[in-house]
Protein backbone atom coordinates (compact mmCIF):
# COMPACT_ATOMS: atom_id res chain seq x y z
CA UNK A 1 0.00 0.00 0.00
CA UNK A 2 1.08 3.56 -0.48
CA UNK A 3 2.67 4.80 2.70
CA UNK A 4 0.70 7.89 3.50
CA UNK A 5 1.57 10.57 5.94
CA UNK A 6 1.21 9.78 9.59
CA UNK A 7 -1.85 11.36 11.07
CA UNK A 8 -1.22 12.49 14.61
CA UNK A 9 -2.01 9.87 17.18
CA UNK A 10 -5.56 9.45 18.25
CA UNK A 11 -4.69 10.44 21.76
CA UNK A 12 -2.54 13.12 23.35
CA UNK A 13 0.74 11.44 24.18
CA UNK A 14 1.27 13.03 27.54
CA UNK A 15 -1.69 11.60 29.37
CA UNK A 16 -0.21 10.49 32.61
CA UNK A 17 0.80 13.83 34.02
CA UNK A 18 0.59 14.38 37.69
CA UNK A 19 -2.52 12.75 38.99
CA UNK A 20 -3.10 15.79 41.13
CA UNK A 21 -3.22 18.08 38.16
CA UNK A 22 -5.86 15.89 36.53
CA UNK A 23 -7.87 15.72 39.68
CA UNK A 24 -7.78 19.43 40.24
CA UNK A 25 -8.69 20.29 36.70
CA UNK A 26 -11.50 17.79 36.36
CA UNK A 27 -14.21 19.69 38.20
CA UNK A 28 -13.64 22.48 35.70
CA UNK A 29 -14.29 20.09 32.87
CA UNK A 30 -17.09 17.95 34.24
CA UNK A 31 -20.31 18.50 32.44
CA UNK A 32 -18.82 21.53 30.80
CA UNK A 33 -17.66 20.15 27.48
CA UNK A 34 -18.19 22.75 24.88
CA UNK A 35 -16.81 26.10 24.13
CA UNK A 36 -15.85 29.16 26.00
CA UNK A 37 -18.67 31.60 26.38
CA UNK A 38 -21.31 29.16 27.53
CA UNK A 39 -24.00 27.33 25.64
CA UNK A 40 -24.55 29.98 22.97
CA UNK A 41 -21.40 30.25 20.87
CA UNK A 42 -20.61 33.52 19.12
CA UNK A 43 -22.41 34.28 15.87
CA UNK A 44 -19.40 33.85 13.61
CA UNK A 45 -17.80 31.12 15.70
CA UNK A 46 -18.08 27.40 15.11
CA UNK A 47 -17.37 25.13 17.99
CA UNK A 48 -16.49 21.47 17.49
CA UNK A 49 -16.04 19.10 20.39
CA UNK A 50 -15.57 15.38 20.56
CA UNK A 51 -13.56 12.43 19.37
CA UNK A 52 -9.85 12.58 20.00
CA UNK A 53 -9.43 10.54 16.80
CA UNK A 54 -11.11 13.27 14.78
CA UNK A 55 -9.58 16.18 16.67
CA UNK A 56 -6.23 16.48 14.82
CA UNK A 57 -7.98 16.38 11.45
CA UNK A 58 -10.64 18.85 12.55
CA UNK A 59 -7.90 21.18 13.79
CA UNK A 60 -6.14 21.04 10.46
CA UNK A 61 -9.39 21.74 8.60
CA UNK A 62 -10.25 24.58 10.99
CA UNK A 63 -6.85 26.16 10.49
CA UNK A 64 -7.21 26.24 6.71
CA UNK A 65 -10.87 27.26 6.88
CA UNK A 66 -10.02 30.22 9.14
CA UNK A 67 -7.21 31.18 6.83
CA UNK A 68 -9.69 31.38 3.96
CA UNK A 69 -12.37 33.11 6.03
CA UNK A 70 -10.48 35.47 8.31
CA UNK A 71 -13.64 36.67 10.05
CA UNK A 72 -14.70 33.22 11.19
CA UNK A 73 -13.54 31.34 14.26
CA UNK A 74 -13.50 27.58 14.57
CA UNK A 75 -12.72 26.12 17.97
CA UNK A 76 -11.83 22.45 18.14
CA UNK A 77 -11.85 20.54 21.40
CA UNK A 78 -11.31 16.90 22.37
CA UNK A 79 -13.11 14.96 25.06
CA UNK A 80 -14.07 11.77 23.25
CA UNK A 81 -16.88 10.76 20.92
CA UNK A 82 -19.46 10.39 23.67
CA UNK A 83 -18.68 13.78 25.16
CA UNK A 84 -18.84 15.35 21.71
CA UNK A 85 -22.20 13.80 20.93
CA UNK A 86 -23.46 14.94 24.31
CA UNK A 87 -22.17 18.46 23.72
CA UNK A 88 -23.94 18.57 20.35
CA UNK A 89 -27.17 17.24 21.89
CA UNK A 90 -27.11 19.90 24.59
CA UNK A 91 -26.07 22.61 22.20
CA UNK A 92 -22.83 23.27 24.10
CA UNK A 93 -21.02 22.76 20.81
CA UNK A 94 -22.31 23.49 17.30
CA UNK A 95 -20.85 20.28 15.99
CA UNK A 96 -19.94 17.11 17.79
CA UNK A 97 -17.16 14.97 16.34
CA UNK A 98 -17.58 11.23 16.58
CA UNK A 99 -15.38 8.35 15.49
CA UNK A 100 -18.14 5.86 16.23
CA UNK A 101 -21.66 5.35 14.91
CA UNK A 102 -24.54 6.96 16.75
CA UNK A 103 -26.39 4.69 19.16
CA UNK A 104 -30.05 4.58 20.25
CA UNK A 105 -31.41 8.03 21.09
CA UNK A 106 -28.31 9.68 19.64
CA UNK A 107 -29.67 8.81 16.21
CA UNK A 108 -32.00 11.82 16.46
CA UNK A 109 -28.97 13.99 15.76
CA UNK A 110 -28.10 15.00 12.25
CA UNK A 111 -24.95 13.22 11.14
CA UNK A 112 -22.56 14.26 8.40
CA UNK A 113 -19.96 11.60 7.54
CA UNK A 114 -16.69 13.34 6.67
CA UNK A 115 -14.18 10.53 6.15
CA UNK A 116 -13.35 6.85 6.48
CA UNK A 117 -10.52 5.44 8.51
CA UNK A 118 -9.36 1.86 7.99
CA UNK A 119 -8.22 -0.27 10.89
CA UNK A 120 -5.23 -2.40 9.92
CA UNK A 121 -4.36 -5.63 11.68
CA UNK A 122 -0.59 -5.71 12.07
CA UNK A 123 2.04 -8.32 12.89
CA UNK A 124 5.84 -8.35 12.95
CA UNK A 125 7.34 -8.37 9.41
CA UNK A 126 8.99 -11.73 10.14
CA UNK A 127 5.64 -13.33 10.80
CA UNK A 128 4.73 -15.63 7.84
CA UNK A 129 1.02 -14.90 8.31
CA UNK A 130 -0.52 -12.81 5.55
CA UNK A 131 -4.26 -13.11 5.78
CA UNK A 132 -6.96 -13.52 8.41
CA UNK A 133 -10.72 -13.76 8.32
CA UNK A 134 -12.79 -11.59 10.63
CA UNK A 135 -13.90 -14.78 12.43
CA UNK A 136 -10.28 -15.82 13.04
CA UNK A 137 -9.47 -12.33 14.24
CA UNK A 138 -12.32 -12.53 16.72
CA UNK A 139 -11.10 -15.88 18.01
CA UNK A 140 -7.60 -14.47 18.46
CA UNK A 141 -8.78 -11.44 20.38
CA UNK A 142 -11.28 -13.32 22.54
CA UNK A 143 -8.44 -15.53 23.72
CA UNK A 144 -9.46 -18.76 22.00
CA UNK A 145 -6.23 -18.91 20.00
CA UNK A 146 -3.21 -18.32 22.20
CA UNK A 147 -0.53 -19.91 20.06
CA UNK A 148 0.43 -19.26 16.45
CA UNK A 149 0.22 -23.05 16.04
CA UNK A 150 -3.57 -22.68 16.12
CA UNK A 151 -3.31 -20.85 12.79
CA UNK A 152 -1.02 -23.48 11.28
CA UNK A 153 2.17 -21.49 11.88
CA UNK A 154 5.29 -22.49 13.82
CA UNK A 155 4.36 -22.87 17.50
CA UNK A 156 5.06 -19.69 19.40
CA UNK A 157 2.99 -17.95 22.02
CA UNK A 158 0.77 -15.26 20.62
CA UNK A 159 1.05 -11.76 22.14
CA UNK A 160 -2.26 -10.03 21.59
CA UNK A 161 -2.25 -6.26 22.02
CA UNK A 162 -5.40 -4.27 22.60
CA UNK A 163 -6.10 -0.56 23.06
CA UNK A 164 -7.33 0.94 26.32
CA UNK A 165 -10.99 1.07 27.23
CA UNK A 166 -12.57 4.20 25.79
CA UNK A 167 -10.23 4.49 22.80
CA UNK A 168 -12.10 5.25 19.58
CA UNK A 169 -9.99 2.76 17.64
CA UNK A 170 -10.79 0.04 20.15
CA UNK A 171 -14.46 0.92 20.09
CA UNK A 172 -14.49 0.61 16.31
CA UNK A 173 -12.53 -2.65 16.42
CA UNK A 174 -14.90 -4.16 18.99
CA UNK A 175 -17.87 -3.07 16.95
CA UNK A 176 -16.47 -4.45 13.68
CA UNK A 177 -14.85 -7.64 14.91
CA UNK A 178 -15.83 -8.64 18.41
CA UNK A 179 -19.57 -8.00 18.42
CA UNK A 180 -20.79 -8.61 21.96
CA UNK A 181 -17.78 -10.69 22.96
CA UNK A 182 -15.18 -9.11 25.21
CA UNK A 183 -11.49 -9.01 24.35
CA UNK A 184 -9.54 -11.48 26.48
CA UNK A 185 -8.23 -10.01 29.74
CA UNK A 186 -4.90 -11.63 28.92
CA UNK A 187 -4.41 -9.21 26.04
CA UNK A 188 -1.87 -6.49 26.66
CA UNK A 189 -3.02 -2.90 26.50
CA UNK A 190 -1.18 0.08 25.03
CA UNK A 191 -2.58 3.57 25.10
CA UNK A 192 -1.80 4.90 21.63
CA UNK A 193 -1.52 3.75 18.02
CA UNK A 194 2.16 4.66 18.17
CA UNK A 195 2.87 2.59 21.27
CA UNK A 196 1.07 -0.40 19.75
CA UNK A 197 3.09 -0.14 16.55
CA UNK A 198 6.31 0.18 18.55
CA UNK A 199 5.60 -3.06 20.43
CA UNK A 200 4.60 -4.98 17.30
CA UNK A 201 7.73 -3.77 15.48
CA UNK A 202 9.84 -5.33 18.23
CA UNK A 203 7.88 -8.45 19.10
CA UNK A 204 7.85 -11.28 16.50
CA UNK A 205 4.90 -12.92 18.28
CA UNK A 206 2.65 -9.90 18.47
CA UNK A 207 -0.63 -9.15 16.77
CA UNK A 208 -2.52 -5.88 17.11
CA UNK A 209 -4.63 -3.32 15.29
CA UNK A 210 -3.95 0.34 14.50
CA UNK A 211 -5.31 3.10 12.34
CA UNK A 212 -4.46 2.16 8.73
CA UNK A 213 -2.82 5.53 8.09
CA UNK A 214 -0.15 4.70 10.66
CA UNK A 215 1.12 1.45 9.15
CA UNK A 216 4.78 1.73 8.18
CA UNK A 217 7.54 -0.58 6.99
CA UNK A 218 8.40 -1.80 10.49
CA UNK A 219 5.15 -3.73 10.77
CA UNK A 220 3.18 -5.88 8.37
CA UNK A 221 -0.49 -5.15 7.71
CA UNK A 222 -2.48 -8.31 7.11
CA UNK A 223 -5.09 -8.64 4.42
CA UNK A 224 -8.54 -9.28 5.85
CA UNK A 225 -10.35 -11.96 3.86
CA UNK A 226 -7.96 -11.28 1.02
CA UNK A 227 -8.34 -7.49 0.98
CA UNK A 228 -5.50 -5.17 1.93
CA UNK A 229 -6.21 -2.01 3.96
CA UNK A 230 -5.36 0.40 1.16
CA UNK A 231 -7.20 3.72 0.81
CA UNK A 232 -8.91 2.42 -2.35
CA UNK A 233 -10.22 -0.69 -0.61
CA UNK A 234 -11.40 1.31 2.38
CA UNK A 235 -13.18 3.70 0.07
CA UNK A 236 -14.94 1.11 -2.08
CA UNK A 237 -16.09 -0.80 1.02
CA UNK A 238 -14.23 -4.03 0.16
CA UNK A 239 -11.98 -3.74 3.22
CA UNK A 240 -14.14 -4.78 6.14
CA UNK A 241 -12.47 -3.04 9.07
CA UNK A 242 -13.24 0.59 8.55
CA UNK A 243 -14.98 3.26 10.54
CA UNK A 244 -16.60 6.55 9.71
CA UNK A 245 -15.74 9.92 11.14
CA UNK A 246 -18.89 11.94 11.72
CA UNK A 247 -19.83 15.50 12.52
CA UNK A 248 -23.14 15.60 14.35
CA UNK A 249 -25.45 18.44 15.26
CA UNK A 250 -28.79 19.00 16.93
CA UNK A 251 -30.29 20.93 14.05
CA UNK A 252 -29.32 21.24 10.42
CA UNK A 253 -26.17 23.40 10.43
CA UNK A 254 -26.73 27.02 9.42
CA UNK A 255 -24.56 30.08 8.87
CA UNK A 256 -20.87 29.72 9.59
CA UNK A 257 -21.44 26.17 10.76
CA UNK A 258 -22.94 25.26 7.40
CA UNK A 259 -20.04 26.93 5.65
CA UNK A 260 -17.55 24.89 7.62
CA UNK A 261 -19.35 21.61 6.92
CA UNK A 262 -19.54 22.49 3.23
CA UNK A 263 -15.83 23.22 3.30
CA UNK A 264 -15.04 19.85 4.90
CA UNK A 265 -17.07 18.04 2.25
CA UNK A 266 -15.74 20.10 -0.65
CA UNK A 267 -12.94 18.65 -2.80
CA UNK A 268 -10.25 20.82 -1.14
CA UNK A 269 -11.46 19.82 2.33
CA UNK A 270 -11.51 16.14 1.41
CA UNK A 271 -8.06 16.46 -0.12
CA UNK A 272 -6.75 17.79 3.17
CA UNK A 273 -8.16 14.76 4.98
CA UNK A 274 -6.68 12.38 2.43
CA UNK A 275 -3.32 14.08 2.68
CA UNK A 276 -3.47 13.55 6.45
CA UNK A 277 -3.96 9.80 6.03
CA UNK A 278 -7.72 9.35 5.99
CA UNK A 279 -9.94 8.21 3.16
CA UNK A 280 -12.35 10.80 1.81
CA UNK A 281 -16.08 10.19 1.84
CA UNK A 282 -16.86 11.72 -1.55
CA UNK B 1 0.46 45.40 63.52
CA UNK B 2 4.09 44.57 64.07
CA UNK B 3 5.88 43.65 60.86
CA UNK B 4 6.95 40.35 62.43
CA UNK B 5 3.40 39.39 63.25
CA UNK B 6 2.30 40.29 59.73
CA UNK B 7 4.92 38.06 58.11
CA UNK B 8 3.91 35.30 60.44
CA UNK B 9 0.27 35.56 59.37
CA UNK B 10 1.12 35.58 55.67
CA UNK B 11 3.30 32.54 56.05
CA UNK B 12 0.57 30.83 58.04
CA UNK B 13 -1.94 31.47 55.24
CA UNK B 14 0.47 30.15 52.65
CA UNK B 15 1.01 27.04 54.73
CA UNK B 16 -2.74 26.59 55.00
CA UNK B 17 -3.15 26.86 51.24
CA UNK B 18 -0.88 23.90 50.63
CA UNK B 19 -2.64 21.84 53.27
CA UNK B 20 -6.05 22.81 51.96
CA UNK B 21 -5.12 21.73 48.45
CA UNK B 22 -4.28 18.34 49.93
CA UNK B 23 -7.62 18.33 51.74
CA UNK B 24 -9.40 19.35 48.54
CA UNK B 25 -7.78 16.56 46.55
CA UNK B 26 -8.74 14.05 49.22
CA UNK B 27 -12.34 15.21 49.42
CA UNK B 28 -12.60 15.34 45.66
CA UNK B 29 -11.29 11.82 45.10
CA UNK B 30 -13.65 10.42 47.70
CA UNK B 31 -16.67 12.38 46.48
CA UNK B 32 -16.08 11.25 42.93
CA UNK B 33 -15.19 7.66 43.66
CA UNK B 34 -17.36 6.66 46.62
CA UNK B 35 -20.69 6.56 44.70
CA UNK B 36 -19.29 3.87 42.42
CA UNK B 37 -18.12 1.74 45.33
CA UNK B 38 -21.59 2.15 46.85
CA UNK B 39 -23.15 1.30 43.48
CA UNK B 40 -21.27 -1.95 42.81
CA UNK B 41 -20.61 -2.89 46.42
CA UNK B 42 -17.22 -2.95 48.11
CA UNK B 43 -16.93 -6.70 47.72
CA UNK B 44 -17.61 -6.71 43.97
CA UNK B 45 -15.21 -3.83 43.57
CA UNK B 46 -12.31 -5.26 45.53
CA UNK B 47 -12.76 -9.00 45.11
CA UNK B 48 -13.54 -9.34 41.39
CA UNK B 49 -11.04 -9.27 38.56
CA UNK B 50 -13.57 -8.52 35.85
CA UNK B 51 -12.82 -4.98 34.67
CA UNK B 52 -14.94 -3.83 31.73
CA UNK B 53 -16.17 -0.43 32.92
CA UNK B 54 -18.10 0.44 29.78
CA UNK B 55 -19.98 -2.84 30.11
CA UNK B 56 -20.70 -2.53 33.81
CA UNK B 57 -17.96 -4.66 35.36
CA UNK B 58 -15.81 -2.90 37.92
CA UNK B 59 -13.56 -5.45 39.61
CA UNK B 60 -10.05 -4.27 40.43
CA UNK B 61 -8.66 -7.29 42.28
CA UNK B 62 -6.15 -8.11 39.55
CA UNK B 63 -4.84 -4.54 39.64
CA UNK B 64 -4.50 -4.50 43.42
CA UNK B 65 -2.62 -7.79 43.29
CA UNK B 66 -0.44 -6.52 40.44
CA UNK B 67 0.33 -3.27 42.24
CA UNK B 68 1.34 -5.18 45.35
CA UNK B 69 3.41 -7.72 43.38
CA UNK B 70 5.21 -5.04 41.41
CA UNK B 71 5.96 -3.15 44.63
CA UNK B 72 7.11 -6.29 46.41
CA UNK B 73 9.33 -7.17 43.46
CA UNK B 74 10.78 -3.68 43.40
CA UNK B 75 11.60 -4.01 47.09
CA UNK B 76 13.25 -7.40 46.54
CA UNK B 77 15.54 -5.76 43.98
CA UNK B 78 15.86 -2.28 45.42
CA UNK B 79 16.24 -3.04 49.11
CA UNK B 80 19.42 -5.16 49.15
CA UNK B 81 21.04 -3.02 46.45
CA UNK B 82 20.06 0.27 48.06
CA UNK B 83 20.95 -0.76 51.57
CA UNK B 84 24.33 -2.20 50.71
CA UNK B 85 25.09 0.87 48.64
CA UNK B 86 24.12 3.12 51.58
CA UNK B 87 26.24 1.11 54.02
CA UNK B 88 29.29 1.21 51.77
CA UNK B 89 28.92 4.91 51.15
CA UNK B 90 28.20 5.87 54.75
CA UNK B 91 30.58 3.56 56.56
CA UNK B 92 33.28 2.20 54.31
CA UNK B 93 34.17 4.82 51.77
CA UNK B 94 36.53 7.77 52.03
CA UNK B 95 34.79 11.13 52.34
CA UNK B 96 35.98 12.25 48.93
CA UNK B 97 34.40 9.26 47.17
CA UNK B 98 31.21 9.85 49.10
CA UNK B 99 31.18 13.48 48.00
CA UNK B 100 31.22 12.35 44.38
CA UNK B 101 28.96 9.31 44.60
CA UNK B 102 26.11 10.60 46.71
CA UNK B 103 25.13 13.51 44.43
CA UNK B 104 25.49 11.20 41.43
CA UNK B 105 23.03 8.79 42.98
CA UNK B 106 20.67 11.60 43.78
CA UNK B 107 20.83 12.61 40.14
CA UNK B 108 19.24 9.24 39.43
CA UNK B 109 16.14 10.53 41.21
CA UNK B 110 15.98 13.46 38.84
CA UNK B 111 15.67 11.36 35.70
CA UNK B 112 12.07 11.59 34.48
CA UNK B 113 10.18 8.34 34.78
CA UNK B 114 9.30 8.36 31.09
CA UNK B 115 13.04 7.98 30.39
CA UNK B 116 13.20 4.92 32.62
CA UNK B 117 10.15 3.60 30.83
CA UNK B 118 11.68 4.24 27.43
CA UNK B 119 14.92 2.51 28.36
CA UNK B 120 12.80 -0.33 29.68
CA UNK B 121 10.92 -0.68 26.42
CA UNK B 122 13.88 -0.54 24.07
CA UNK B 123 16.38 -2.44 26.17
CA UNK B 124 14.97 -4.44 29.03
CA UNK B 125 11.76 -5.69 27.41
CA UNK B 126 13.46 -7.30 24.37
CA UNK B 127 16.03 -8.81 26.73
CA UNK B 128 13.29 -10.42 28.81
CA UNK B 129 11.42 -11.55 25.71
CA UNK B 130 14.43 -13.11 24.00
CA UNK B 131 15.97 -14.81 27.00
CA UNK B 132 13.10 -15.69 29.31
CA UNK B 133 10.12 -15.88 26.97
CA UNK B 134 6.68 -14.32 27.16
CA UNK B 135 5.84 -10.98 25.59
CA UNK B 136 8.62 -9.13 27.41
CA UNK B 137 6.25 -6.49 28.70
CA UNK B 138 5.82 -8.09 32.08
CA UNK B 139 5.67 -8.05 35.84
CA UNK B 140 9.40 -8.81 35.79
CA UNK B 141 10.28 -5.85 33.56
CA UNK B 142 8.20 -3.49 35.70
CA UNK B 143 9.80 -4.89 38.84
CA UNK B 144 13.34 -4.34 37.57
CA UNK B 145 12.67 -0.81 36.36
CA UNK B 146 10.96 0.13 39.63
CA UNK B 147 13.71 -1.55 41.63
CA UNK B 148 16.18 0.82 39.99
CA UNK B 149 13.89 3.83 40.27
CA UNK B 150 13.49 3.52 44.04
CA UNK B 151 17.25 3.21 44.65
CA UNK B 152 17.91 6.95 45.11
CA UNK B 153 15.13 7.24 47.69
CA UNK B 154 16.34 4.26 49.67
CA UNK B 155 20.02 5.14 49.41
CA UNK B 156 19.88 8.79 50.32
CA UNK B 157 17.51 8.39 53.26
CA UNK B 158 19.47 5.38 54.54
CA UNK B 159 22.74 7.31 54.30
CA UNK B 160 21.20 10.11 56.32
CA UNK B 161 19.99 7.61 58.90
CA UNK B 162 23.41 5.97 59.12
CA UNK B 163 25.23 9.29 59.36
CA UNK B 164 22.91 10.38 62.16
CA UNK B 165 24.25 7.58 64.40
CA UNK B 166 26.63 9.32 66.81
CA UNK B 167 30.33 8.67 66.17
CA UNK B 168 30.56 7.82 69.88
CA UNK B 169 28.77 4.50 69.24
CA UNK B 170 31.27 3.48 66.58
CA UNK B 171 34.26 4.54 68.64
CA UNK B 172 32.94 2.68 71.66
CA UNK B 173 32.42 -0.47 69.67
CA UNK B 174 35.81 -0.33 68.01
CA UNK B 175 37.46 0.40 71.37
CA UNK B 176 35.92 -2.84 72.63
CA UNK B 177 37.78 -4.71 69.91
CA UNK B 178 35.02 -5.11 67.33
CA UNK B 179 36.00 -4.97 63.66
CA UNK B 180 34.52 -2.28 61.48
CA UNK B 181 32.02 -4.71 59.92
CA UNK B 182 30.99 -6.01 63.35
CA UNK B 183 30.48 -2.41 64.44
CA UNK B 184 28.29 -1.66 61.46
CA UNK B 185 26.25 -4.83 61.80
CA UNK B 186 25.79 -4.95 65.55
CA UNK B 187 25.84 -1.26 66.51
CA UNK B 188 25.26 1.19 63.67
CA UNK B 189 22.55 -0.69 61.77
CA UNK B 190 20.34 -1.34 64.83
CA UNK B 191 20.76 2.29 65.90
CA UNK B 192 19.73 3.49 62.43
CA UNK B 193 16.97 0.89 62.04
CA UNK B 194 14.01 3.24 62.22
CA UNK B 195 15.56 5.62 59.67
CA UNK B 196 16.25 2.72 57.34
CA UNK B 197 12.67 1.49 57.75
CA UNK B 198 11.47 4.94 56.75
CA UNK B 199 13.70 4.79 53.67
CA UNK B 200 12.22 1.45 52.72
CA UNK B 201 8.63 2.54 53.28
CA UNK B 202 9.10 5.74 51.28
CA UNK B 203 10.70 3.65 48.54
CA UNK B 204 7.63 1.44 48.58
CA UNK B 205 5.43 4.50 48.30
CA UNK B 206 7.37 5.59 45.25
CA UNK B 207 7.00 2.12 43.71
CA UNK B 208 3.25 1.94 44.35
CA UNK B 209 2.71 5.39 42.94
CA UNK B 210 4.89 5.22 39.84
CA UNK B 211 2.80 5.36 36.69
CA UNK B 212 4.50 6.32 33.45
CA UNK B 213 7.38 3.86 33.50
CA UNK B 214 5.06 1.06 34.58
CA UNK B 215 2.54 1.73 31.82
CA UNK B 216 5.35 1.52 29.31
CA UNK B 217 6.89 -1.77 30.43
CA UNK B 218 4.20 -3.72 32.27
CA UNK B 219 1.95 -4.60 29.31
CA UNK B 220 -1.23 -3.53 31.16
CA UNK B 221 -3.18 -6.76 30.70
CA UNK B 222 -6.20 -7.19 32.97
CA UNK B 223 -5.59 -10.82 33.92
CA UNK B 224 -4.39 -11.93 37.34
CA UNK B 225 -0.74 -12.76 36.69
CA UNK B 226 0.27 -16.39 37.02
CA UNK B 227 3.98 -15.93 36.28
CA UNK B 228 6.47 -13.10 36.53
CA UNK B 229 6.59 -13.07 32.72
CA UNK B 230 2.88 -12.19 32.47
CA UNK B 231 1.87 -8.64 31.59
CA UNK B 232 0.14 -6.84 34.45
CA UNK B 233 -1.79 -3.63 35.06
CA UNK B 234 -1.29 -1.66 38.25
CA UNK B 235 -3.78 0.69 39.92
CA UNK B 236 -1.94 3.80 38.77
CA UNK B 237 -1.64 2.55 35.19
CA UNK B 238 -5.35 1.85 35.12
CA UNK B 239 -6.21 5.42 36.05
CA UNK B 240 -3.74 6.99 33.65
CA UNK B 241 -4.62 4.69 30.75
CA UNK B 242 -8.34 5.27 30.85
CA UNK B 243 -8.91 8.69 32.39
CA UNK B 244 -8.60 10.44 29.05
CA UNK B 245 -11.90 9.14 27.73
CA UNK B 246 -13.81 8.01 30.76
CA UNK B 247 -17.26 9.38 31.49
CA UNK B 248 -20.02 8.56 33.95
CA UNK B 249 -19.61 5.34 35.94
CA UNK B 250 -16.33 4.60 34.21
CA UNK B 251 -14.89 7.86 35.43
CA UNK B 252 -16.19 7.23 38.94
CA UNK B 253 -14.61 3.79 38.82
CA UNK B 254 -11.24 5.37 38.06
CA UNK B 255 -11.63 7.70 41.02
CA UNK B 256 -12.59 4.69 43.12
CA UNK B 257 -9.34 3.08 41.94
CA UNK B 258 -7.73 6.29 43.18
CA UNK B 259 -9.35 5.82 46.59
CA UNK B 260 -7.82 2.35 46.89
CA UNK B 261 -4.45 3.74 45.88
CA UNK B 262 -4.89 6.61 48.31
CA UNK B 263 -5.62 4.22 51.17
CA UNK B 264 -2.59 2.05 50.32
CA UNK B 265 -0.27 5.06 50.20
CA UNK B 266 -1.75 6.51 53.39
CA UNK B 267 -1.09 3.23 55.18
CA UNK B 268 2.52 3.27 53.93
CA UNK B 269 3.09 6.88 54.95
CA UNK B 270 1.44 6.44 58.35
CA UNK B 271 3.58 3.42 59.08
CA UNK B 272 6.65 5.42 58.06
CA UNK B 273 5.65 8.16 60.50
CA UNK B 274 4.95 5.67 63.28
CA UNK B 275 8.26 3.89 62.74
CA UNK B 276 10.23 7.14 62.92
CA UNK B 277 8.36 8.36 65.94
CA UNK B 278 9.10 5.21 67.91
CA UNK B 279 12.72 6.24 68.35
Amino acid sequence: MTPYREPPDSRPASLPHLLAVCLLSLPLLTGAWGCKGGPEPAAHGVCIAGSTSVQPFAEKLAEIFMHQHPRMRVDVQGGGSSAGIQAATQGAANLGASSRELLGPEKQLIEVPIAYDGIAVIVHPANPLNDLSVAQLKEIFMGKFTNWRDLGLPPREMDVINREEGSGTREAFEHLVMGKVEVSPAAMVQDSNGAVREIVAGDPNAIAYISAGLVDHRVKALTIEGVAPTPENVKNHTYKLRRRFLLVSREAPTGSCQQFVDFVLSPPGQQILEKEGLVGIQ
Amino acid sequence: MQPGKFTERVLFLLALSSISSLALITIFIFLEGAPLIYFVGLKNFLASSHWAPTKGHFGILAMIVSSLLVTLGAMVIGMPLGLSCAIVLAEFSPTRLKLVLKPTLELLAGIPSVVYGFLGVVWLVPLVRDHLGGPGLSLLAATIILGIMILPTIISISIDALSAVPALYREGSIALGATQWQTVRRVVLPAAASGIMTAIILGMGRAVGETMAVIMVAGNALKLPTSILDPVRTLTSNIALELGYAAGRHREALFATGIVLFVIIMILNLSATLVTRRR
